[in-house]
């Protein structure tokens, strides 16, 4: 049998794939420390100790003020959270830029990202979902099935996106020159809690992703990632 | 070597260079119009340069959003602060009227200001948002003295940079730039919701920079100094707090 290499992943999308993952830890490790200092979430423009809120964590916090039912309070973290978290949103909104710039240039997402129309038909979706909901071992494809395709074209178009505006409508400099940022999401409390929303479901998305790479090879497509080509 | 590494060996060149050199204009340019914060060094100096430099040229002429008598809070909240020192009890035991503002350093006529020398000045309002960094927030109306009008007074040197004031709380300073001090939100309060403030909320004077998170409102201001040179106040990072994380700029 004579192997041959393919090229699966270009060095732009693998090394754009790795700074991501990087600033995803970084902004997640810091943003919890965040939230820890305040574990309640309110909607509207404004919340605090003082005012109902919307739900609550039933974590312990970082500050007295907070009534958690704990009778300890953990460690403030905030300074140096804070500070990574923005340096890590630096370095996620950048690459994005590149990564999504590029792509849109090089035909990277009319190719491998976005389905074809028979892709989308009923028939087609629904043998999908079977395949995925029996937990059937993946087949080393030469290109990624049409539920592959929607899922990261949600996560690079709408959830990354909504975390990035839902963040930012929580500075109060940029919403003083982009007021309208802030008021669309129905106010600053509500911004927060949309964010913390939105990486929720992108920390879900991360636990399915990695349990999909266990499941078809954890070595192999780690390797493809990395060194961006696949035997057959 | 052969051609063909030789002529990527000299574009690898061209283009490091090239990168580099970029990068130094681009700091240089930075450095010029001020856009480079006290805390720019640093493993965190990067996100924070990026962030000051961007929000400084996108909000050079904003406001912050002001908001209706209706959406004032009810429940305003004043978040923890050391119970007061000796200095400051016998201050307010006498009203606050031995309270004094000092105004120092690049100014022509350095002045010290008692509670009822702001209040003769013209009563400046906004009803803003205080944002904690912590997450929590409430809205309510300051009013004060605009410090832009108090720098006036005594005459602020054009070629100043920054104002740095401090609580009568020990270790407690911070600093803003001079296109936030000029500001015309920019204020030292005296009253909240239309009362005199109280010791939660920083009586009898509090700094207000609604552009910012609430740390840079700090509270019991006693002391302005107006400089030219951020670095030669406490570790040079701008803030008391910079030392422990927090950004010295919370525009965030």
């Amino acid at each position: 049998m004579t192997e041959t290499r393919r090229q699966r992943y270009s060095v732009l999308v693998r090394v754009t794939h790795w700074i991501t993952l990087l600033a995803f830890v970084a902004l997640l490790v810091s943003g919890v420390e965040i939230v820890i200092s305040h574990p309640r979430f309110y909607w509207g423009e404004v919340g605090n100790v003082n005012t109902p809120s919307l739900f609550d964590l039933p974590i312990p916090s970082s500050r007295r003020m907070v009534e958690t039912g704990y009778d300890f309070k953990l460690e403030d973290q905030n300074g140096w959270s804070r500070s990574l978290h923005f340096q890590s949103a630096w370095l996620l909104v950048l690459a994005g830029f590149l990564y999504v710039g590029t792509g849109i240039v090089n035909g990277h997402f009319r190719r491998n990202l976005l389905p074809s129309r028979t892709d989308l038909s009923r028939k087609s979706l629904w043998s999908s979902i079977k395949q995925h909901v029996r937990f059937a071992k993946p087949t080393e494809e030469a290109s990624y099935n049409v539920l592959q395709r929607l899922t990261y074209l949600g996560v690079i178009f709408v959830l990354f996106p909504m975390v990035i505006w839902t963040g930012l409508a929580m500075s109060p400099a940029f919403v003083s020159a982009f007021p309208a940022t802030v008021e669309i999401l129905g106010g600053q409390q509500s911004a927060r809690t949309l964010h913390f929303l939105f990486v929720i479901a992108l920390v879900l998305f991360l636990l399915v992703h990695v349990c999909m790479i266990i499941r078809a090879g954890f070595l192999k497509r780690m390797r493809a990632m990395i060194m961006g080509g696949v035997n057959e | 070597m052969n051609n063909l590494s030789r002529r990527r060996f000299i574009t690898t060149g061209l283009a490091a260079a090239a990168g580099v050199s970029g990068l130094g204009a681009l700091a240089a340019i930075a450095h010029r119009y001020r856009l480079v914060p006290p805390d720019s060094a640093g493993i965190y100096g990067a996100g924070a340069t990026l962030t000051y430099a961007s929000l400084k040229l996108l909000t050079r002429h904003s406001m912050a959003r002001e908001f209706s008598k209706s959406q004032i809070c009810a429940k305003p909240f004043a978040n923890y602060v050391d119970p007061p020192k000796e200095d400051y009890k016998s201050l307010e035991a006498g009203g606050f009227i031995d309270w004094r503002l000092i105004v120092d350093g690049l100014v022509d006529r350095p002045a010290s200001f008692s509670i009822e020398d702001l209040k003769r000045f013209p009563k400046q309002s906004n009803i803003t948002m205080l944002q904690c960094e912590e997450g929590w927030s409430y809205i309510a109306e300051w009013a004060g003295a605009s410090l832009s009008h108090v720098l006036k007074e005594v005459g602020a040197a054009p070629n100043a940079t920054f104002v740095v004031y401090r609580s009568i709380q020990p270790d407690w300073w911070d600093s803003i730039d001079m296109s936030d001090a000029v500001h015309p939100q920019t204020l030292l309060a005296y009253e909240m919701n239309g009362t005199d403030l109280t010791y939660g909320f920083g009586a009898p004077l509090r700094m207000r920079v609604p552009r910012q998170l609430g740390y840079k409102s700090v509270k019991y201001i006693n002391r302005l100094t107006v400089t030219d040179d951020i670095k030669k106040f406490g570790k040079g990072l701008g803030s008391s707090g910079t030392g422990d994380g927090y950004s010295w700029f919370a525009g965030v």
